[in-house]
């Protein structure tokens, strides 16, 4: 009798166990909390601040989901991941959402079963240099030592960059950027690669940064954006959704100080009352939101624009590519019918 | 009637539980088939969870390209090599770091064994603070430790230490002279074979003679100048044929010569010095182990006490030693996989680290790493239960 009810117990459990999947957004409410998967520390992506509250953009983008799922944007629990470990740590389920820098490939897509909702930001591969160095450009660094933080694709690209150019190389690879940046400074190696959004947060944190120069040439195409599990497109939805909200936001000059008004009044730009809940948004109960989700996001958090510039300002990031498609960037979203 | 059958049955579960050795069967018969049962669980766990996230296990990822470059190999290799050629580069780094480690930690374990029972009182003290300060402080700090003063008190390549003119101590590494052969090389090579077997021969002439005469030859002066000598008459007799390619500052780092990178050095000096002081304390007790009877007993033949320890004291410890030394090699192997923390490329940082992360394979990589691991300590063991086999004691 007892062995029978072990038994059941035991398989009632591997079968609770087994559907983690489905209802990822259910596991969510139930919990009251998000959990989210970020960086172990890079200032203005994922970085504590002074009173060791996470900050940055992309925690800010965890925040901007908690706001749309929970109402509130602090219920979030982060959980920081490496490079390395990041894809095995969304797999195990210990975050919903993956939201630490991760570049959009091939194989991680399709080989990883993982699903990339969007990107929240262009980057591209670049070189840092102590300006003593004397060096201007990425193709006089034949014979360099170069850090390198592992568990990216940084390594490919610096391999396929160095050997089209006829150059050879003395890879030094690091497992933190906190590590890398030791390396760096102690003069382990002439060169830090990364991200180039990484290296002028690397630079900024440097008691000196105006010894150090990014050098002009970005060798890669580098599509960061929040990545959920493969399974469970309602969840995949909600946050895709989020992230264009917070671009839609920008787009339609919706911000966290005139969201609440705009959201009471009807305006001229259907595509607002429709965002804000005003007007019905047709199909918005299947992804189990309430009609004031976006306004949730945009006053809690802010637009796409006011996080990109409370984080990544302050770093001397230029939006670039990173401007929505009017003004000559990349960000360009589906309309919101 | 069915009381009577249940009471023998009973009964006879009561004799099958009170017979011991029918008992200890049965206990154990219960524990396998739960543990049997426990395994086909976990295996069954972890299958079906990859199931459910539409990963299968394959190990077709060893035969494409790794796309990464290492820094140190010993084995041609580059880029566009396989992930599987990549794995085999970083075995060799672990394989070259645990063989460094292990023969250091030997010889500096031996001699420290041995000098913490000295009856100089300084030189005891100092290999008794040593061996208290070394294996007190986790294996993981002596590695950053060591690795920290490499990067941050030797100086930048373009202000290199330079021993000679030759050899160059910097901040990224040490950089040796490498010898370069060229033709005429063989002579070398066979004027070195017949010297180690000339040296074998005399070791064994020495030997008998002794047994029979007991007449002492200087075996190992004359074996030691041999060897060096012969090959150096070779080197001019053939025209030197030997050229040194040294380490030239161009550019951003020093080119040619051998280069030994900051983080083998840290990795290996660390491992060694940090399984020295146990190794030493191995040594102490097996030395301690031999009854002082036999000390004594050497002493009123009238040997020296050099030759008390290395002929008498020695290899009757030998015995005690080994077992526990066979798990300090395998501790300093295993430990070897710390070279994560440093960013030397061995087999983790390789296969478990870069192959793992390129193609996303965390199972296959991950028993493939525990496999070659597992492999290796047992090859190790069975070396040395060979060698313990060897030089046990034999009851005649």
């Amino acid at each position: 009798m007892k062995l029978k009810m072990l038994l059941a117990t035991t398989v009632a459990g591997v079968m609770a166990a087994g559907s983690v999947l489905a209802g990822t957004l259910d596991d969510v409410r139930a919990r009251g909390k998000l959990n989210c998967i970020i960086n172990t520390g890079l200032a203005g992506f994922a970085a504590p601040d002074d009173k060791g509250k996470w900050q940055g953009f992309d925690v800010d983008f965890c925040k901007a989901v908690a706001a749309a799922v929970l109402g509130d944007a602090e219920k979030v629990s982060y959980t920081t991941a490496t490079g390395k470990t990041r894809f095995t740590k969304l797999a195990a389920g210990e975050g919903e959402i993956l939201s630490r820098n991760t570049t959009w490939t091939f194989s991680r897509d399709v080989d990883l079963a993982q699903t990339f909702i969007g990107v929240n930001y262009y980057d591209g591969q670049g070189f840092m240099v102590p300006k003593k160095l004397g060096v201007k450009s990425a193709k006089e660094l034949d014979g360099a030592s170069v850090c390198i933080q592992t568990g990216t694709t940084t390594e490919l690209n610096l391999a396929e960059f160095f050997a089209g150019n006829g150059m050879k190389y003395n890879p030094v690879p690091i497992e933190t950027n906190a590590e890398a940046q030791e390396l760096y400074k102690a003069g382990r190696c002439d060169v830090y690669t990364t991200d180039a959004s990484g290296l002028y947060a690397t630079k900024m944190s440097f008691d000196n940064p105006d010894a150090h120069m990014v050098l002009p040439e970005i060798v890669s195409k580098e599509p960061l954006g929040p990545v959920v599990r493969h399974g469970d497109d309602q969840w995949a939805d909600i946050v895709s959704w989020v992230l264009r909200a917070m671009m839609a936001g920008e787009e339609k000059g919706i911000t966290s100080k005139n969201v609440k008004k705009l959201a009471g009044q009807d305006n001229k730009d259907k595509e607002i009352n429709r965002l804000l809940g005003k007007d019905p948004l047709q199909g918005l109960s299947k992804l189990g939101l309430s009609p004031d989700w976006a306004v949730n996001v945009i006053s809690q958090v802010g637009n796409y624009a006011e996080s990109f510039e409370r984080n990544l300002y302050p770093l001397t990031i230029v939006r670039g590519m990173n401007a929505l498609y009017r003004d000559g960037g990349l960000h360009y979203i589906p309309p919101i019918k | 009637m069915i009381k009577q059958t249940t009471s023998s049955f009973l009964a006879s579960t009561n004799q099958i539980w009170r017979n011991e050795k029918s008992r200890e069967i049965v206990i154990q018969v219960i524990v396998l088939i739960a543990l049997g049962w426990l395994l086909t669980w976990l295996v069954g766990n972890v299958s079906g969870n990859f199931e459910r996230l539409g990963k299968d296990l394959s190990y077709e990822f060893l035969g494409i390209p790794a796309g990464y470059d290492i820094n140190q190999y010993l084995i041609p290799y580059n880029n566009r090599d396989t992930h599987l050629r990549a794995a085999i580069v970083g075995l060799l780094n672990t394989g070259l770091v645990a063989i460094c480690g292990i023969i250091i930690a030997t010889i500096f374990g031996l001699f420290l064994g041995v000098l913490r029972l000295s009856k100089n009182w300084l030189a005891s003290k100092i290999a008794y603070w040593y061996v208290e300060f070394t294996r007190n402080v986790p294996i993981l700090l002596h590695i950053l430790l060591w690795h920290g003063i490499i990067i941050n008190t030797l100086p930048h390549p373009r202000k290199a230490i330079d021993i000679g003119e030759m050899a160059f101590l910097t901040n990224r590494g040490f950089y040796l002279p490498k010898p370069i052969t060229e033709a005429g090389i063989e002579l070398i090579y066979l004027f070195t074979t017949i010297g180690i077997i000339f040296s074998i021969l005399f070791y064994k002439y020495a030997n008998k003679l002794q047994e029979n005469t007991g007449k002492q030859l200087p075996v190992f002066w004359v074996n030691v100048s041999v060897l060096i000598i012969l090959p150096i008459i070779a080197f001019f007799a053939s025209g030197m044929p030997v050229s040194l390619s040294i380490p030239e500052l161009k550019g951003f780092n020093f080119r040619g010569g051998v280069q030994l990178s900051p983080e083998l050095i840290a990795l290996t000096f660390a491992l060694a010095i940090y399984t020295a002081a146990f190794i030493a304390e191995i040594v102490r007790a097996g030395i301690l182990a031999i009854d002082k009877g036999q000390r004594e007993a050497a002493e009123s033949i009238g040997l020296k006490s050099n030759k008390v320890m290395k002929l008498i004291i020695l290899p009757q410890a030998r015995r005690v030693i080994i077992p526990p030394l066979t798990s300090q090699y395998l501790n300093l192997t295993k430990n070897s996989s710390l070279a994560i923390a440093i960013g030397y490329m061995d087999l983790v940082a390789t296969l478990g680290g870069i192959s793992l992360n390129q193609t996303g394979r965390e199972m296959e990589t991950m028993v493939l790493v525990l496999l070659i691991y597992l492999s290796i300590s047992l090859s190790i063991s069975s070396l040395m239960n060979w060698y313990n086999h060897k030089v046990k004691l034999v009851d005649r």
